[in-house]
C-alpha cells in the first residue's frame, strides 16, 4: 500500500476489484456448467462411444472442472501464501498416493483371488 | 491490480476490514487444513467405492439403480448454490446491505435444501428397487459415499441457519464474518466433492 | 422406531452378566474363578480409584480448582500436563497387563492360568491403550507444553479446540477404563481385523468398545494435528524462520501433518466396521460382496504413518536432549530437518508391508518392500547426527541423556530387524511370530517411550518449577533399559523358533526358558514404573531444595528456557525477537538474556471455556450408549453436543485482558529473582545450588 492514495482512487480501485471478483464467479459458473453439460450429454444422449474413451473424457472434464472451482470459486492461484500452496500440493500428492495405491492393491488382489464378490 | 499476496484460500476480505482481515489468516488456514483432512476422508471412501462397484453379489447394479437426470439436476442445483454463495461473499466483502447478504444466504440455503430433497428422493427410489445398503458390498459403498456428502451439505445448511441467527443477533462482527468465510470454503469444497461423485459414481457408473 | 421403543430397554444390553464376577458365580469352575478374580480385581481398582479421587477432591474442596484451573482452562501448558497425566495412568494399566501376559506365557506350557478369551482381551487392550491412549496423549501433551514456548508464541492457534481435543481423548480413555468394569473389551487385537470383529463372530460389546474409543481418540488427534500445524505456521515469534525452529518443533510439525492426513483412513475403517455391525452393511463381511482385505488396507494406510507420528516427536526430544547435555550445537541441523520431512513423506508409501502375505502380486510387494527399506536411510542420517553431536562434547550423563544413549544403542538394533522384515521373502517366514512383536517393541519402547520419559525429566522442572530426583531417575532408567533387553531380546529367538504372536499357551517345552527370561524382564520393567512413581513422590517431598525458578536448569538452548519455571500463563512478558538458531543460547552469549523492557503491554488471553469438558462428557455418553445400544442416551447426547457447538458459535467476548501492570509485576518479580540467583557451573547441575541460572562465557567463566 502506498501512503498517498486519495480516497477517490481507493474507491475506484475497490470497485474495480469487486467487478473483477464478480466476473470470477460468473466465469466460474459458466465454465462449470459447460464442463458438466458436455460429459452429461456424451453419456446421456450419444451412444456408441467406446467405454474406455468415455471414461477418460469424463475423468478429464472432472479434473478440469475441479481446477475451475479452485480458481474461480476458491480464488486459489499463484499469488497464494507459500504454506497454502504447499498444503494444497501436498494434499493432492497424498490423495493420489493413497487412492491410487488402494486401487492398485485391491485390483491386484481381485485378479489373483477368486473373491466371492467378483461376478 | 494490487500485487498483494492472498492471505488464505477463499475470498480475502482485504485491508478495508482491518482487524477482521488479520484474524482471518490463521482461522481460514486452519479451516482449510481441516478440509484437506476431510478430502482424504472422502478419498478413502471413493477408493472403497471404486474397488467395490463390481461387488453387487447378484443384486441390482448401477444401471438398474441410478437416475442420471436426477443427478444432473442435483449438480446444477449445487453449482447454482456455489454461485449464490459467491454473491453472499461479495456482499460481505464490499459491505453491501445486511439484507442483501442474508438474501443470498437464504437463496443458497434453499438450493441446498432442494438438493437434499432430490437426493432423498433418489435414495428412496433406489430402496424401492431393492437397492438397500445391506444388499451388497457395492450398495454399502454407495451408501457410504453419497450420503456422506449429503450429510456434509445438511451440516452446511444448519450452519447457514446458525450464521444467519448470529448476524441478526450481533450484526457483522469478527465472529460472523469469519463464520461466513469458513462456510464459503466448506460450501465450495463440497461442490468439488460432488463433481467427483457425479463423474465417478453417476457418469462413470452409467457408461 | 417409535419414541416408546427407545425406552423399551432403558439400559440396552447392560445386565448383571456384564459384571466381571458374574460368570464366576454362575459356573464356578477353576478357570472361571481364576479369571473372574483377576478381572474383578482390575475392575475394583478402577472403581476404587475413581471413588478415591472423588473422596480426595471433596475432602480437600478441590472440585472448584479442578474445574476452573484445569478442566476448563484453554492454556496449552495445563492442557499439556493433563494429557501427560492421562498417559501415565494408561501406561500403568497397560504395563500391568503386559506383565500379566508375560506371566501367562511363562506358565503357558500346556495351559497356564488365563483363559484364551481373557488373554485376548489383554493383548487387545494393551495394544490399543499403548498406541492410542498412552503414546498419543503423551506426545500430544509434550508438544502442547513445549512447542508454543519454543516458537515464542502465547498459546496455540485455537486454544478452545485444544481443550476439546483433550476432552475427546479423555473420553476415549475413560471408555477403555469402563470396559474393565462393564462388559468385555474386544478380543480382536489392536487392529481389530474383520471378519472376526464382525457381528457374526464377535456379537458382544467388545469390538464396539474398541471402535468408539478409537473414534473418539482419532477425532481428538485430527483436531490436535490441525491446531499444532497452524500454530507452527502462523504463531511464530518475529524472526523465528522455519529453518531457525528447534528440532523438536520441526518434529512436532511433521507429526501434526501426519496426524491430519493419516487419521481419516482410520476413521473410515472404523466407521465402516461400525456400519457393518450396527446396520448390516457389507464392507468387510464374508458374504454379499464384502471384502475384509479392504479393512487391512485402510487400517494400515493409517497404521504406518501412525508409527511415525509416535516416533518423530521422540526424535525431536532426543535432538534437544543430546545437544543440551553435550553443550553443543546440534550437528547437521539441516540434514535432520530434511530427514524428518523425508521420513514423514515416505511413511505414506509403505503401508503394504503390514500385509505382504495378503496375496497381491509379487511386484507390488517388491515396490513396497523397497520403499520400506528406504526409510532406513534418513533414519540412519539421524543416528549419525546425534552421535556427531556428542562427539567431542562435554557429555553430562543426566537421566534424559541416559535414556537417549539407551535409545541410540537399542534403536539401531530394532531398525535392523525392521529392515529384515521389509524384505517380503523374509517377512513370509516370520510374519505373525513374536519376532515381529520383538521388532515393534524394539521401536516403541526405546524409541517412543524412552523419548517421552526423557522429555518428562527434561521439561518437568520447567513445568513445575523443581527438578526431579536424579538418583531414582537413574534407577528407573537402568531398570527400563535392562528390563527391555530381558523382555524382548528372547522374543527375537522365540520368533525364529516359530512361536506365533498372541499365543496363550503352547506345547513346545523348549520355549519355556526364554519365556521366563522375558517374564523377568517384564518384572524389571514394572520395577522401573514403580521407581518412576517413587521418584515423583520423593521429588515432590524435596521440592523446596530443588527449585529452579530462574527457569534454566540445564543451560538450555531454545526459547522455552528463557522464562520463569513455571512460565506465566501468557508465556512471555514480551514476545522475543529471534536472531538465529538456538535463540536462547545466542542471547545468553550475547549478554541480552534476562532484560528489563522499558514498557509492557496488555496481553489478551482466551477466557476459560466449558466446551472441552462438556464435549468430553457428551462424547463419552454417546459412545457408551452406542456400545450398549442405549438409544435414548445416544440421541440425547448427540443432540446436546450439537446444541453445545451451536451455542459456542453464539459466544462473544471470549477473551480477557492481563493488564500491562500485572505483566510488569510478575516479570519484575522473576527478573529480580534471577538477579539474586547464583549462576552455577554445569558440574553443579544436580545439586540444590541449581536455581535455574547457568554460568556463561559472557560471565567471564568457561562453563
Ligand atoms: C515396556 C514394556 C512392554 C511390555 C512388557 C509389553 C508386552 C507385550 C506383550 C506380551 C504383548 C503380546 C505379544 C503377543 O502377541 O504375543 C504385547 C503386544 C503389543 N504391545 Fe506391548 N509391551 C510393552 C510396551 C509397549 C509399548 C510401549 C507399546 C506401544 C507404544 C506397545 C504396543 C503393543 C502392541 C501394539 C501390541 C500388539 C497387540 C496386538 O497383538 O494386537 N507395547 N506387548
Ligand atoms: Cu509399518
Amino acid at each position: 500500500m502506498s501512503e498517498q492514495v486519495s480516497t477517490v482512487d481507493e474507491t475506484t480501485e475497490r470497485r474495480e476489484e469487486e467487478r473483477r471478483e464478480f466476473h470470477s464467479y460468473v466465469w466460474g459458473i459458466g465454465l462449470a456448467l459447460l464442463l458438466t453439460v458436455v460429459p452429461f450429454g456424451l453419456v446421456h444422449w450419444i451412444h456408441g462411444i467406446p467405454r474406455f474413451s468415455l471414461l477418460v473424457v469424463i475423468g478429464a472434464f472432472a479434473l478440469v472442472q475441479m481446477l475451475v472451482h479452485f480458481r474461480f470459486f476458491l480464488h486459489i492461484g499463484f499469488k497464494q501464501k507459500r504454506e497454502d500452496l504447499h498444503l494444497i500440493l501436498f494434499s493432492a500428492l497424498l490423495l493420489t498416493i493413497m487412492v491410487a495405491g488402494t486401487v492398485w492393491i485391491m485390483a491386484s488382489l481381485a485378479t489373483r483371488m477368486v473373491l466371492p464378490a467378483q461376478p | 491490480m494490487s500485487p498483494q499476496v492472498l492471505k488464505h484460500p477463499g475470498l480475502n476480505l482485504g485491508p478495508a476490514h482491518g482487524k477482521d482481515d488479520v484474524a482471518a489468516e490463521s482461522m481460514m488456514f486452519g479451516f482449510w487444513v481441516f478440509l484437506m483432512s476431510d478430502a482424504i476422508l472422502f478419498g478413502m471412501v471413493f477408493a472403497t467405492y471404486v474397488t467395490s462397484v463390481q461387488a453387487t453379489a447378484g443384486g441390482p447394479g448401477t444401471h438398474a439403480l441410478y437416475d442420471l437426470k436426477s443427478a444432473f439436476i442435483e449438480t446444477l442445483l449445487l453449482l447454482a448454490s456455489s454461485f449464490t454463495f459467491g454473491m453472499a461473499s461479495l456482499a460481505l466483502k464490499y459491505k453491501h446491505s445486511k439484507s442483501r447478504l442474508i438474501g443470498w444466504m437464504i437463496l443458497t440455503l434453499l438450493l441446498g435444501m432442494v438438493f437434499l430433497g432430490f437426493e432423498l428422493h433418489d435414495f428412496s427410489s433406489m430402496f424401492a428397487k431393492g437397492g438397500v445398503p445391506s444388499r451388497s458390498g457395492f450398495l454399502s459403498a454407495f451408501f457410504d459415499l453419497v450420503p456422506l456428502h449429503g450429510l456434509h451439505v445438511a451440516g452446511g445448511c444448519l450452519w447457514l441457519i446458525c450464521l444467519a441467527g448470529q448476524i441478526l443477533r450481533y450484526g457483522l462482527d469478527t465472529g460472523t464474518k469469519l463464520g461466513i468465510m469458513r462456510l464459503a470454503l466448506f460450501w465450495h469444497f463440497l461442490d468439488i466433492i460432488w463433481i467427483a461423485i457425479f463423474s465417478v459414481v453417476y457418469l462413470g457408473g452409467l457408461t | 422406531m417409535s419414541i416408546a421403543g427407545l425406552f423399551e430397554h432403558p439400559l440396552g444390553r447392560l445386565g448383571l452378566d456384564s459384571l466381571p464376577f458374574w460368570k464366576m458365580l454362575e459356573h464356578p469352575t477353576r478357570s472361571d474363578i481364576v479369571n473372574g478374580i483377576i478381572a474383578t480385581g482390575a475392575a475394583s481398582v478402577v472403581v476404587l480409584g475413581a471413588l478415591g479421587l472423588i473422596v480426595v477432591l471433596t475432602r480437600y474442596r478441590l472440585w472448584r480448582v479442578l474445574w476452573s484451573e484445569w478442566l476448563t482452562s484453554p492454556d496449552h501448558k495445563k492442557i499439556g500436563i493433563m494429557y501427560v497425566v492421562i498417559a501415565f495412568v494408561m501406561l500403568a494399566r497397560a504395563l500391568i497387563e503386559a506383565g500379566l501376559m508375560r506371566a501367562q506365557q511363562a506358565y503357558g506350557l500346556g495351559g497356564g492360568f488365563l483363559s484364551p478369551d481373557h488373554f485376548a482381551q489383554l493383548f487387545s487392550t494393551h495394544g490399543t491403550i499403548m498406541i492410542f491412549f498412552m503414546a498419543m496423549p503423551f506426545l500430544t501433551g509434550v508438544i502442547n507444553y513445549v512447542m508454543p514456548l519454543q516458537i515464542g508464541a502465547r498459546d496455540v492457534s485455537f486454544p478452545v479446540l485444544n481443550s476439546v481435543s483433550l476432552g475427546l481423548t479423555a473420553a476415549g480413555a475413560a471408555l477403555v477404563m469402563v470396559s474393565l468394569v462393564l462388559g468385555k473389551f474386544s478380543t480382536g487385537g489392536w487392529f481389530g481385523y474383520p471378519p472376526y470383529t464382525e457381528a457374526t463372530f464377535s456379537p458382544g460389546v467388545g469390538p464396539d468398545y474398541w471402535i468408539w474409543a478409537l473414534t473418539l481418540g482419532s477425532l481428538g488427534s485430527t483436531f490436535t494435528g490441525i491446531n499444532f500445524a497452524v500454530t507452527v505456521y502462523k504463531e511464530r515469534a518475529p524472526g523465528m524462520k522455519l529453518m531457525r525452529m528447534p528440532l523438536f518443533t520441526w518434529t512436532a510439525l511433521c507429526t501434526s501433518i501426519l496426524m491430519i492426513f493419516a487419521m481419516p483412513p482410520l476413521t473410515v475403517a472404523t466407521a465402516q466396521l461400525a456400519l457393518d455391525r450396527y446396520l448390516g452393511f457389507h464392507y468387510f463381511t464374508n458374504a454379499l460382496g464384502g471384502n475384509m482385505m479392504h479393512f487391512a488396507n485402510l487400517f494400515w494406510l493409517f497404521g504406518h504413518p501412525e508409527v511415525y507420528i509416535l516416533i518423530l516427536p521422540a526424535f525431536g526430544v532426543y535432538s534437544e536432549v543430546i545437544s543440551t547435555f553435550s553443550g553443543k550445537v546440534l550437528y547437521g541441523y539441516r540434514s535432520l530437518v530434511m530427514a524428518t520431512m523425508t521420513i514423514a513423506i515416505l511413511s505414506f508409501t509403505v503401508w503394504l508391508h503390514h500385509f505382504f502375505t495378503m496375496g497381491q502380486s509379487a511386484n507390488i510387494n517388491a515396490v513396497f518392500g523397497i520403499a520400506s527399506m528406504l526409510i532406513g536411510i534418513p533414519t540412519g542420517v539421524k543416528i549419525y547426527d546425534w552421535m556427531l553431536t556428542m562427539f567431542r562434547g562435554r557429555v553430562r550423563f543426566t537421566v534424559p541423556m541416559v535414556y537417549s544413549i539407551g535409545f541410540i544403542l537399542l534403536f539401531v538394533l530394532g531398525g535392523m530387524s525392521g529392515i529384515l522384515l521389509a524384505n517380503p521373502t523374509v517377512d513370509y517366514q516370520v510374519h505373525n511370530t513374536v519376532f515381529l512383536v520383538a521388532h515393534f517393541h524394539n521401536m516403541a519402547v526405546p524409541g517412543l517411550l524412552f523419548g517421552m520419559i526423557a522429555a518428562y525429566h527434561f521439561w518437568f522442572p520447567k513445568a513445575f518449577g523443581f527438578r526431579l530426583n536424579e538418583r531414582w531417575g537413574l534407577v528407573a532408567a537402568l531398570c527400563w533399559i535392562f528390563g527391555f533387553m530381558l523382555a524382548f531380546f528372547p522374543l527375537y529367538v522365540l520368533g525364529l523358533m516359530g512361536l506365533p504372536r498372541r499365543t496363550v499357551a503352547y506345547t513346545e517345552p523348549s520355549y519355556v526358558p526364554l519365556e521366563w527370561v522375558a517374564f523377568l524382564g517384564a518384572l524389571l520393567i514394572l520395577t522401573a514404573l514403580a521407581s518412576l512413581l517413587w521418584q515423583l513422590w520423593v521429588s515432590i517431598k524435596q521440592r523446596d531444595e530443588n527449585r529452579v525458578f530462574a527457569g534454566d536448569p540445564w543451560d538450555g538452548r531454545s526459547l522455552e528456557w528463557s522464562n520463569s519455571a513455571p512460565p506465566p500463563e501468557y508465556n512471555f512478558a514480551v514476545i522475543p525477537e529471534v536472531k538465529g538458531r538456538d535463540a536462547f543460547t545466542m542471547s545468553k552469549e550475547g549478554g541480552t538474556a534476562y532484560q528489563r523492557p522499558d514498557t509492557y503491554q496488555d496481553i489478551e488471553l482466551p477466557k476459560n471455556s466449558a466446551l472441552g469438558p462438556v464435549i468430553a462428557a457428551l462424547g463419552f455418553a454417546l459412545a457408551f450408549g452406542l456400545v450398549w445400544h442405549i438409544w435414548w442416551m445416544v440421541i440425547l447426547s448427540f443432540l446436546a453436543a450439537v446444541a453445545a457447538l451451536i451455542l459456542r458459535g453464539f459466544a462473544r467476548n471470549t477473551t480477557r485482558i492481563v493488564t500491562a501492570h500485572e505483566v510488569r509485576q510478575q516479570h519484575l518479580r522473576w527478573i529480580d529473582a534471577v538477579a539474586t540467583a547464583t549462576a552455577i557451573a554445569r558440574a553443579d547441575e544436580n545439586k540444590p545450588a541449581n536455581e535455574g541460572l547457568a554460568q556463561h562465557a559472557s560471565d567471564g567463566v568457561v562453563p
